[in-house]
């Protein structure tokens, strides 16, 4: 197919609905308005639906009502309405109910700004609703990344039973670059929904059907916390993901996520031209955290220290800092405020601590 | 052998209700139990049930059912009818729940004319959690939270939900009836049903406001809230249709 310039929302909601997406409830926020309109148009085409709710909390919930019926579904939104949906995330993860929200994110706390941020990872990787679960969070860094990981978004759902989350930038969602829609050819295996509610009598084949994550007694409860920990265990084994870039024998690493990634290789070629070897380590799923390519680029022999590269306070910072243990230093280089450094900023940073 | 004069619904499945004794909620449970069975569409349903006392409703409703978060149930069932047109669907609804954390759910639900029924329970109270103040709770009626009796200066009277609802374009079929006598359960019963009916008809959104009682939480024996409901509660909260479109 050939190659056509899209901008990264509608890129984005175009290839949820070639990943078999029919759903989608949201309501309006800026920077990722884009994706609901698009959606509005062309999931009636589709003979899907689109229905825009009356606040994040509503669209959530349609999204756990549509879901536990067994539809591919999906939801976005940017920061502030993010906020709101926790609540119904941690009902669907409660419930193992698999959907894709896409987070345009935007400049925080409170009303914040419009700009883009990187200032919900912690919401995103550490919980953000209430109680010990996860969800997948994949961080595309271009409109075609995040084009390929919507199939995956969906599939992963559907596999784990599980909340994904696609965790952009709002440059993401707002920037328009050539891309290209593939047939998708290694569509995975998924298992059949025979837990959905669709209306059940005795003997219609299976077991009445109660989608719910209220478990009264201890053991239950206990229970299913071990069912979703042995399951995140098997998405960390099996499912985390990242770029290695220019890593082998280089001197400093730089870690970075999404559309900031991208400017740091911006930054390695800068460095290169001054003869300085810096390499790159990108997450794609900042959960499950490549936590294992990560020390090990960054404990090479050869390796002085790592700078974390975020649009935020430094928050992916603590989980490279976990991943190092102590054994190397690691260094940050990031603004709250929307700031998205420069890739000479970068290069000074990259200056300033080799001079140190 | 004898005739058989009344058996249980199998609507409702075998498991002991963990109802208070003299709890309106079991009554109106096999009244929607009945109400399914009679209309023969227990292989199309799909229940949603609240936090709130009912919360354990999907051990009892012999249906595919999902658990709604606290007041969000009407936009689970958004989410359920729209995947599923052809499903009935059915939300069952305290009035914590859907008259306070889920009041923009159903307000909304109503404004959409969702063609889905919701069964509200209006006890006065909160029941689950002890007996707090609900936005239902009379004037002057003490709970845990209004222990001095609900003041209408500090917190406003009592909402009126069949009859908000009643004023909303989308809504098909509103009415508000009670459990406390054989007559009123009579009644319930065929509003239950029309509702149901006109949910399948595809009329619109369709509510029916069961004024219900708390023995436990009104600190009275079941027969003296009965005679309370009717009282206290029947005067302010009118019984009868509040809306009906029939086409
Ligand atoms: C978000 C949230 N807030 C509060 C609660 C606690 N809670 C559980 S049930 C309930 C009130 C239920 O009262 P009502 O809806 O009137 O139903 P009833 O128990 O009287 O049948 C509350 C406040 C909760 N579970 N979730």
């Amino acid at each position: 197919m050939a190659k056509k310039l899209m901008k990264g929302c509608e890129a984005v909601a175009e290839a949820a609905i070639q990943a078999g997406c029919r759903y989608f409830f949201g309501y309006p926020i800026t920077p990722q308005n884009d994706i609901p309109e698009y959606m509005s148009a062309r999931l009636p085409k589709v003979g899907g639906c689109f229905l825009q709710a009356e606040s994040e909390i509503a669209a959530i919930n349609m999204v756990y009502g549509a879901s536990g019926a067994g539809a591919r579904v999906m939801t976005s939104s940017s920061s502030p309405g993010i906020s709101l949906k926790m609540e119904g995330i941690s009902y669907l993860a409660g419930a193992e109910l698999p959907c894709v929200i896409v987070n345009m994110m935007r400049g925080g706390p409170g009303l914040g700004s419009i700009q883009a941020s990187q200032g919900d990872y912690f919401q995103a990787t550490k919980g953000g609703g209430h109680g010990d679960y996860h969800m997948i969070v994949l961080a595309p860094s271009s409109v075609q990344e995040a084009i390929d990981l919507m199939q995956d978004a969906f599939d992963l759902a559907d596999i784990y039973r599980t909340p994904v989350m696609m965790l952009a930038d709002g440059i993401i969602g707002q920037m328009m670059e050539p891309v290209e829609f593939k047939e998708t050819t290694k569509k995975r295996e998924l298992p059949e929904k025979t837990w959905a509610a669709t209306g059940w009598k005795e003997g219609c084949g299976r077991d009445r059907a109660v989608i719910n994550s209220l478990y009264i007694e201890n053991e239950e409860l206990q229970e299913m916390n071990d069912r979703l920990q042995a399951r995140y265990a098997t998405i960390q084994a099996e499912e985390t993901r990242c770029e290695l870039y220019n890593t082998e024998g280089a001197e400093i690493i730089l870690c970075a996520y999404g559309t900031i990634a991208r400017i740091c290789k911006s930054a390695i070629a800068l460095a290169a031209k001054e003869g300085v070897k810096v390499g790159l380590v990108r997450p794609i799923t900042i959960w499950p955290f490549p936590t294992d390519a990560m020390r090990n680029a960054i404990c090479q022999d050869s390796v002085t220290s790592a700078i974390t590269v975020e649009v935020n306070a430094g928050q992916m910072f603590e989980d490279v800092r976990l991943a190092v243990d102590g054994k190397k230093k690691v260094d940050f280089l990031g603004r709250p405020g929307s700031f998205v450094p420069t890739a000479e900023e970068i290069l000074d940073k990259i200056k300033q601590i080799r001079r140190a | 052998m004898a005739d058989i004069k009344f058996k249980k619904t199998p609507i409702l499945t075998d498991a002991i209700l963990h109802y208070c004794p003299g709890c309106g909620h079991g009554i109106v449970h096999r009244l929607v139990a009945e109400v399914i069975e009679e209309l023969g569409i227990q292989d199309r349903t799909v229940g949603v049930v609240p936090v709130g006392c009912a919360v354990f409703g999907y051990r009892y409703f012999n249906v595919d059912t999902m658990e709604a978060a606290h007041g969000r149930a009407p936009a689970v069932a958004t989410g359920i009818k729209r995947v599923h047109p052809q499903n009935v669907v059915f939300t069952y609804q305290g009035d914590g729940d859907l008259a306070s954390i889920g009041a923009g759910e159903i307000v909304h639900a109503a404004h959409r004319g969702e063609k889905i029924t919701t069964i509200f329970i209006n006890n006065a109270i909160y029941g689950m959690t002890g007996g707090q103040m609900a936005p239902t709770t009379l004037v002057g009626q003490k709970t845990t939270t209004s222990p001095y009796g609900r003041d209408e200066a500090h917190c406003g009277k009592p909402i009126r939900v069949a009859e908000m609802l009643a004023t909303i374009e989308g809504s098909a079929y509103i009415e508000r009836v009670a459990v406390n006598s054989t007559a009123n359960i009579i009644k319930a019963k065929k509003a239950i049903k029309k509702a149901f009916e006109m949910q399948i008809a595809g009329k619109g959104f369709t509510l029916i406001e069961v004024l219900s009682n708390c023995p436990t939480n009104w600190g009275m024996s079941a027969v003296e809230s009965m005679d309370w409901l009717e009282q206290n509660m029947i005067p302010y909260y009118p019984l009868g249709v509040k809306k009906c479109k029939e086409d």
